[in-house]
């Protein structure tokens, strides 16, 4: 099935618009997409009328331009209905907004309106979803704009399982400066499912990293997931809800009893190379680590700071998460502190962790970065810039930036996320190198970075 | 492929809903792996000569079909090498809830370890591989993946058991022949996919590995409920 109607439409019908009811969740996908988006979007009542000195036409057959989205927010039985006149019409797909399917008991009329459409190649996302949202293009949430966050765009695509988490996921991205290709809430997922929205992501440019939110897999689908999603070319991240131990009791052998769903689920991410995030934070650290940073690695860290207290408190929080803080080369600390200002070669500390002290220039980082980047014992750097320290200029950022990428190691700064040190947070940004707002989120997207690497 | 012998003892086994002891292991013998030396008997006679002429202590067991977790009931002893010991113990086992047949079966020594399978309902095959025994739920220290493993994934899977060293010898301890161990573990997995219509869990429990070999000390074999 091609899915770009669904998720690069030019055009859009929202089925169930009210007439009375400016609430209801059609009027509010409507009128943000009518006067926000780009994409043309029409409104559907089968009363017809006018809605906001528009038409309201009484069926997807009446619009006179062909449909690439239809967004269904009608209630659960006339679903089947509204989608055979879709069908019918040739739209190339739709969002069922609707509950009242599999969630509510009613799985029969689930399965009809997916056996309808799989008859008809019909991609349709849901029942019982918010759908899309694709930055500047197109979002089917029936959430008021004024009411959510959206990060700008970017290149994670999210799927997940639950709307809620969604749009509370989108509000953490905005506020690390996130940005996504495409978000989308797969509900009942009765048609699209994780493993179509793996296929889409994998062949989309605009995507560096997929994100997935999953509270379960039906029989076998968990297999069927893991086989692309370890052939994916893209980093894959998953935050799995419900860990409980749901499905060890009254197990009959031992091997039932130590393998519990969630156990199960767990150690086979990792044997797949999937990044499993232990919680939001950490699928938020994740995300922007791996959009920049797709290759595994070991996890031997080597941390810069310009305060011996946050390089104590990184190898605490690398230890905690099974990084390593190995020891670094004898010529590496020779050749760095031959490199140094003369103010600060006698006061440093050039074991790992490196103490730069508050008196380093931005010189000193840069040779001290370049040379660390150049230890075989080293596979990624942390680099703890606090920024109030006097020889630490605001162009630190895109200097660093530049020794990172011709270095090619991978490389983590922390910043705190304060206006005053934009432009040091932004130098770092815009060349694609992950910035974290604390200690420990740089050390967790160290820490997505060590997967287990397959030969 | 399943040998037809396999095939039918999984068929016999159906109705039941796990398959006995000395069959699980006639199974994973006709498939290449390696048991104890070892013989089915009820007669005391035939059990003696068996442990005289073996060059180790034996271990005798229950075979009964009420019977699935075997210490639980006291089904298993274990160093026997006396007649008068092992007299007093048949007559003790046979007297337990069910007992067909006692397995009489050599003593190997060594590492004891986990190696099991599980059909899951999400990912299908998994194979569990830890450090085994009697308390093995209570340490918990096994791993998990996904089947058929591959060699990579055996040495993954050793390597992050907390225990770990043991496999590699400690204190002057032998440790485990870690090519045997890896061949069990990936062959056990593609048998794992051959039964997966059939099975629901297996607990290879303990499997004893020493610097030559990995043995299947025991073997129990839950299938799906038809």
């Amino acid at each position: 099935m091609d899915l770009k109607s669904l998720f690069k439409p030019s055009t859009m019908a929202v089925v169930g618009v009210s007439t009375s009811q400016d609430t209801h969740p059609a009027n509010v996908i409507y009128n943000k997409n009518h006067l926000r988006y780009p994409v043309k979007t029409f409104a559907v009542n089968p009363k017809g009328g006018i809605i906001n000195r528009e038409i309201l036409y009484k069926s997807v057959e009446d619009i006179e331009s062909d449909i690439d989205l239809a967004v269904i927010a009608v209630r659960a039985q006339f679903v089947p209905g509204v989608v055979e006149l879709c069908i019918k019409k040739g739209v190339g797909g739709a969002v069922i907004i609707s509950g009242g399917f599999a969630e509510a008991g009613n799985s029969s009329l689930q399965q009809y309106v997916a056996d309808m459409a799989k008859e008809a190649a019909f991609p349709f996302i849901g029942p019982n979803c918010l759908g899309i949202y694709a930055p500047d293009l197109v979002d089917t949430f029936f959430l008021p704009g004024e009411r959510i966050i959206r990060p700008d765009k970017g290149n994670i695509g999210f799927v997940s399982q639950s709307g809620g988490v969604l749009v509370d996921q989108m509000v953490k991205f905005a506020g690390q400066g996130i940005g996504l290709s495409l978000g989308v809430s797969i509900g009942n997922k009765a048609c699209i499912r994780e493993t179509d929205m793996l296929d889409w992501f994998e062949h989309d440019p605009g995507t560096r990293a997929i994100a997935f939110y999953i509270e379960g897999f039906n029989e076998g689908e968990g297999r069927e997931f893991i086989k692309k999603a370890g052939r994916c070319s893209k980093p894959v991240i998953v935050l799995k809800a419900g860990k409980s131990k749901k499905g060890i009791e009254a197990a009959s052998s031992h091997t039932a009893s130590l393998a519990g769903d969630y156990r199960v689920f767990s150690q086979i991410m990792n044997q797949y190379s999937i990044a499993e995030a232990d919680n939001e934070f950490e699928l938020t650290s994740f995300c922007e680590s791996l959009s920049c940073y797709s290759k595994a690695m070991d996890g031997n860290i080597g941390i810069i700071s310009l305060s011996g207290g946050h390089g104590v408190l990184a190898v605490d929080g690398c230890e905690q998460h099974g990084l390593s803080i190995p020891g670094i080369e004898q010529k590496t600390m020779d050749i760095i502190k031959e490199k140094l200002s003369p103010e600060i070669q006698n006061i440093v500390c050039l074991e790992n962790p490196m103490d730069l002290t508050g008196s380093a220039e931005d010189s000193d980082i840069l040779t001290t970065v370049r040379h660390l980047a150049r230890d075989k014992n080293i596979d990624c750097i942390l680099a703890l810039l606090i920024p109030y320290s006097p020889g630490v200029s605001a162009d630190i950022g895109a200097k660093l930036s530049q020794v990172a990428m011709n270095e090619g190691k991978p490389f983590i700064a922390y910043v705190p996320n304060e206006d005053k040190y934009k432009m040091i947070i932004e130098g770092f940004e815009l060349n694609n190198i992950p910035v974290a707002s604390s200690v420990e989120g740089a050390v967790l997207m160290a820490k997505a970075l060590k997967r287990y690497m397959p030969c | 492929m399943l040998e037809k012998d396999a095939q039918n003892i999984i068929k016999n086994s159906k109705s039941l809903g796990w398959v006995l002891e000395p069959d699980a292991k006639a199974l994973m013998k006709s498939q290449g792996f390696d048991i104890p030396y070892n013989v089915l008997t009820n007669s005391f006679d035939k059990a003696d000569q068996f442990m005289k002429d073996a060059s180790c202590p034996v271990v005798a067991k229950a075979v009964s079909k009420k019977i699935l977790h075997k210490t639980e009931y006291r089904a298993v002893v274990t160093g026997l090498s006396s007649s008068h010991q092992l007299k007093k113990e048949m007559a003790r086992l046979q007297k337990l809830d069910g007992c067909e047949n006692i397995l009489v079966e050599h003593m190997v020594q060594g590492i004891e370890l986990i190696v099991g399978a599980k059909n899951d309902f999400q990912f299908g095959p998994v194979i569990v591989f830890g450090i085994g025994g009697t308390s093995v739920e209570i340490y918990n220290d096994t791993a998990i993946r996904m089947a058929p493993l591959v060699e990579h994934d055996v040495l993954s899977m050793v390597q992050s058991l907390k225990a770990k060293a043991i496999l590699s010898g400690y204190r002057g301890k032998p440790g485990v022949n870690l090519k045997a161990l890896t061949h069990l573990l990936v062959d056990f997995s593609l048998l794992i996919m051959d039964l997966q219509e059939d099975l629901a869990s297996m607990d290879l429990n303990p499997v004893i590995c020493t610097k030559d070999k990995c043995f299947i000390a025991d073997a129990r074999i839950i299938l799906k409920r038809s």
